[in-house]
């Protein structure tokens, strides 16, 4: 693999090696505007967070909860495009060199041209994508596209998936395999499901590669008590809201890095 | 060749001899699949395996034909429609999925997929409504077979389509309003298809279309299929020769490939699907997606899909909310690809127009989603030689509608 996959091995290397867990942070793009999403990219690098998932934004995110559906809208309606969040990411690489991944829906790759945006992506720095809507049989030139071009495509487990399709999905997915803790769509809750260790151990029987576990999880003590079970944690609808509530704030970019730093404390203390 | 366009010889072949689609990945070639987050993998897995089963199954069979027969009304009358062949110099029959219980076609899948549902052991059923005839049909299939519904609606189409929203609440469903997005159709799917990856264990999704992802196209298609198979007798023992051409108007496309499916290997039955040509050609004026989109995937499948160049979905504009949507079943996609199916689009005013002719002429007024065949009849009947059989597919009836063509109009009630 090229070494764009690289930067997240890396890092997940760098960390094993102290013991310590994975904190990914997701942020919508362009939300409020993509000159804060560079800001606070670079921010939270600097505050300790380990990777980076942009959300790009979407019409229609029918996966996503209020909190990312707003982001979603805020993006679109500052102007984002794919082509907006592939130059940010440019802008960013001149400054920090954090694993940044996009999450995103099919659609808008697809309309960019699947083996234009591949070559754009690894160009721009982006290290790879978690395409929602696409299980891996669905579009398998999709993806080896991606693969071939060196960008690390992340697949979903669910609580719900068999013991099979965990299997598959450990064996195809790259970079990591992302283990969304509940049925639903992303936003924050309350407390965490009761099986999470369990489920996470039986995905860490099939994956050679990092198991991080991500939907719904907010406050630092889940992040923590997440971080004990798999290699890694992400928090998104959490760090969304902020930007929601501060939009025009000046300290915008000080508020979601720090507490972005204090989750991703909370992780590595584990 | 039986197309304006013509298909290639190849084309003709595979449709005469082999059409056997979707294959076992759900695709109509290009078209379709099963584009889902992946906590919809396993369900829509067990549906198919399901539906398999029913299909074969003569008990389930013989209980869904049982419902269509004395629930159902069915078979739908094919009335002759005297003073517009009169009209146009052609003979044109009416199929009168009108006459439906609950007014139109939407009553067959929802049938069709509430006797599954319990099948599956699923207590829950959500939906969702564009027109509001799905959702009442769905209202009323759970209604009858004693199982909790719950149905998603944009705030644009509860306020055009006020009565059916009582209706589902007279049925005991709790009809779900939509804010986001263009409070349409698109944006009720994408709300139910939260609820669905958040509810998977007790919910099942009746989808109102031959759209979503696979099983669901190829699901709808086969319930729906009851119009056309009726529509092929029937029209064989009162004309004694199969129709020269059959229309239908297109949403998602469930009523069109409902009574186009039997039709398939019949070559010389041209098939002509009308889409919603709004009030003009510009994106978001209209919802013809074969005029004025591209190929993408858009919940759940991969088909033509109204967008803009950075890949995010359009909004659309028809008179009719049931029309009102940016993409369309896969299946009319591949079926225009071999040049088997023809599509067009039919403007608001125009729609309109039809609406008046066959009330008038008739006295039917149809949905305003049908009326958009009927809108296309004056130019479609040129390419018919004089005498020629014609089959309108009267997809649902007028009441939902009255309010809003008086307001069209500018009529105060
Ligand atoms: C009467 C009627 N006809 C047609 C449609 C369009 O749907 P489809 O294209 O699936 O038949 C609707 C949808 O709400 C409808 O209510």
């Amino acid at each position: 693999m090229s070494n764009k996959e690289n930067r997240i091995k890396k890092t997940f290397k760098a960390l094993h090696k102290e013991n310590k867990k994975a904190f990914i942070a997701y942020i919508g793009a362009g939300d409020p505007h993509l000159d804060a999403t560079v800001e606070m990219v670079c921010a939270m690098a600097e505050q300790g967070v380990d990777i980076i998932e942009l959300g790009v934004p979407f019409s229609d995110p029918m996966a996503d909860g209020k909190a990312n559906q707003a982001a979603a809208e805020r993006g679109l309606a500052s102007g984002t495009t794919l082509r907006g969040v592939l130059e940010a990411v440019r802008r960013i690489r001149e400054r920090c060199q954090i694993p940044i991944l996009f999450f995103t829906y099919l659609n808008p790759i697809l309309a960019y041209g699947a083996e234009q945006f591949a070559q754009d992506a690894v160009e721009a720095g982006v290290d790879g994508l978690l395409p929602l809507d696409l299980p891996p049989e669905e579009d398998p030139t999709f993806l080896k596209v991606m693969k071939q071009a060196g960008l690390a495509t992340v697949h979903l487990a669910a609580p719900n998936s068999t013991v099979d399709r965990r299997q598959t999905l450990a064996k195809r997915s790259r970079g990591f395999l992302y283990y969304v803790c509940r049925l639903g769509v992303t936003g924050e809750r309350t407390s965490l499901p009761e099986d999470l260790a369990e489920q996470v151990a039986s995905l860490k029987t099939s994956a050679s590669i990092p198991v991080c576990i991500g939907f719904g999880i907010s406050t630092p003590e889940q992040a923590a008590l997440a971080a004990s079970a798999g290699d890694g944690v992400i928090v998104g609808s959490h760090l969304v809201n902020i930007i929601a509530e501060n939009g025009s704030n000046p300290d915008l970019v000080t508020l979601v890095a720090n507490r972005a730093g204090e989750l991703a404390a909370a992780v590595h203390g584990v | 060749m039986w197309t304006l366009s013509g298909g290639s010889y190849s084309a003709v072949l595979m449709v005469e001899k082999q059409y056997n689609m979707p294959d076992a990945r759900g695709r109509f070639g290009p078209y379709g699949g099963a584009y889902v987050p992946e906590t919809l993998v396993p369900v829509l897995d067990e549906i198919t395996k399901a539906y398999k089963a029913v299909r074969r199954d003569k008990a389930f069979q013989q209980e869904f034909k049982h419902l269509l027969e004395t629930y159902v009304g069915r078979p739908s009358p094919l009335t002759f429609a005297t003073r517009l062949s009169e009209q146009f110099g052609r003979k044109i029959w009416l199929k009168r999925e009108d006459l439906n219980h609950t007014g139109a076609h939407k009553i067959n899948n929802a049938l069709g997929q509430v006797l599954l549902a319990k099948r599956l052991g699923k207590k829950r059923i959500i939906a969702e409504t564009g027109a509001g005839q799905h959702g009442v049909a769905t209202a009323t299939a759970c209604a009858l077979l004693g199982l909790e519904c719950h149905v998603y609606m944009g705030a644009e189409d509860m306020r055009r389509q006020q009565p059916n929203v009582y209706r589902m609440r007279l049925l005991g469903a709790e009809c779900i309003r939509v804010d986001a997005g263009t409070a349409t159709l698109k944006d009720a799917i994408n709300e139910a298809l939260r609820d669905w990856v958040t509810n998977v264990e007790d919910t099942h999704y009746i989808i109102g279309s031959a759209l979503g992802p696979h099983p669901y196209p190829m699901m709808v298609r086969d319930f729906q299929s009851v119009i056309g198979k009726e529509a092929r007798k029937q029209i064989l023992k009162s004309e004694g020769v199969l129709p020269d051409l059959i229309v239908a108007c297109v949403g998602g496309g469930s009523n069109a490939i409902g009574i186009f499916h039997p039709f398939i290997k019949d070559k010389d039955v041209r098939l002509v699907g009308v889409e919603a040509g709004g009030r003009g050609s510009d994106l978001g004026d209209h919802a013809a997606r074969f005029e004025g989109g591209r190929l993408g995937v858009f919940q759940g499948t991969s088909s033509w899909v109204l967008q803009n160049e950075d890949g995010q979905i359009t909004g659309t504009h028809s008179v009719s909310a049931g029309l009102d949507y940016a993409s369309i079943g896969p299946e009319h996609a591949w079926l225009r690809d071999l040049g088997r199916a023809e599509y067009m689009s039919c403007r608001d005013d125009q729609a309109i127009a039809g609406l008046h002719l066959v009330a008038e002429k008739e006295g039917i007024i149809p949905a305003l989603e049908s009326a958009h065949a009927f809108g296309a009849l004056p130019e479609l009947v040129e390419s018919v030689p004089e005498g020629g059989v014609i089959i309108v597919n009267v997809s649902g009836r007028g009441d939902k509608d009255v309010a809003e063509v008086a307001r069209y109009e500018g009529v105060q009630l």
